[in-house]
């Protein structure tokens, strides 16, 4: 196993050095060439410092406690599975959900953009699925602001002592709506409308994200309560060292 | 324990009927993507059919567009990575908690054991 954790390490730490070094020509599923080129880059350039702040979270979760590195494959492969999932919506049309909420409840925001723009780089090169060039604004959408706003979210809802699954339940919805809303803006400020600017625009493309997006913010969080629930049966040790039980802090 | 597994149960099947209902009332819709209907919006907003100024690298490899079934492959590998690294974590934190609940067991059983031996053996004495 030591070898196995060895090599993922070994694995997440390339591929996040990586993006340190590549040009910031970096992006959720803005499809490729469809953001101008200096949105593209100033994106790019936002999401680094994110990066590297997910860098050292991760690193210092998994210097603290080594056995913590198989929730956070879990997480990451909790993306994996979620983000791959397209299903159909009452507007008719597919999308699918982010799966970002549960790594950031777990692992504080900023490691999930690490987990995130693993998938995201995945899906554009495989998938021509989001793209390359777009890559920093949806990193930026998708790993960034979608899951401060449900830790955001969960931390309030510890604070004003809500039920701790209805909590995570909206901390995932709400995270994964916001991704969407953060993707309308993102393509209203490249293309802001003639007649009502950018904030027309925007509400143009709301109106087409939003309805689509709205069931499958909830069954995004309701899975994510279902996997919290069963990670607390059986995997109490380990959440416990990550801080998330007992109300410790990620 | 049992009423959690019911709460995950009735949670599951909301989510699946939340995920099939469209595809039976909606009789007849396309499904495509949302993020393709973006690409209509962006085209309605600036007037024009807005051409891409970067194509797909595996567009460019491949010198032409990824077929739907190839498509479908790539994001079934995807959730099978995820799911492979899922059910193997999950796996074995179960099998482990199955174990130390035996372990647990044992230990309470031979306590008792030796907690009635020793009983037994402080009633002989005291008889004699």
């Amino acid at each position: 196993m030591s070898i196995k954790e060895k090599g993922f390490f070994i694995s997440i730490t390339t591929l996040s050095l990586l993006f340190g070094i590549l040009p910031a020509a970096n992006a959720m599923h803005i499809m490729e060439g469809y953001l101008p080129v200096q949105f593209c880059i100033a994106w790019g350039v936002i999401c680094i410092p994110f990066l590297v702040a997910g860098y050292l979270s991760i690193k210092k979760t998994l210097s603290a406690d080594r056995k913590s590195l198989t929730i956070l494959a879990m997480a990451g492969a909790f993306i994996f599975v979620i983000s791959s999932l397209k299903i159909p919506s009452v507007t008719g049309s597919c999308s699918h959900m982010t799966g970002t909420g549960l790594g950031a409840i777990l692992f504080g925001p900023t490691a999930v953009s690490i987990l995130g723009i693993i998938v995201l780089i995945f899906q554009a090169i495989l998938l021509a699925h989001g793209g390359l060039t777009t890559l920093g604004a949806n990193t930026f959408s998708m790993a960034i602001a979608g899951p401060l706003v449900s830790y955001g979210i969960y931390k309030l809802c510890q604070l004003l002592k809500v039920n701790k699954y209805v909590g995570i339940f909206l901390a995932a919805s709400i995270g994964d709506l916001f991704t969407y809303c953060i993707t309308s803006f993102q393509l209203a400020l490249a293309y802001p409308s003639a007649t009502g600017g950018i904030a027309g625009s925007a509400v143009k493309f709301l109106a087409v994200f939003a309805p689509t997006q709205l069931p499958l913010a909830i069954i995004e969080g309701i899975l994510t309560v279902v996997i919290i629930m069963g990670l607390e049966t059986y995997a109490k040790s380990e959440l416990t060292t990550i801080g998330f039980l007992h109300g410790g802090k990620n | 324990m049992a009423k959690k597994k019911n709460t995950v149960a009735i949670l599951l099947i909301i989510a699946a009927l939340i995920a099939l209902i469209p595809l039976f009332t909606l009789k007849g819709a396309e499904f495509g993507g949302s993020d393709d209907a973006g690409s209509k919006v962006v085209a309605q907003i600036t007037g024009t059919d807005y051409q891409p100024w970067f194509k797909p690298v595996m567009e460019t490899w491949i010198g032409g567009e990824l077929p739907g079934e190839m498509e479908s492959l790539f994001f079934c590998v995807q959730t099978g990575i995820g799911v492979g690294i899922i059910a193997f974590f999950m796996g074995r934190f179960v099998e482990r908690k199955k174990i130390e609940n035996e372990i647990e067991n044992e230990r309470k059983q031979t306590k008792q054991t030796k907690q009635t031996m020793q009983s037994k053996q402080s009633e002989q004495t005291s008889s004699l």
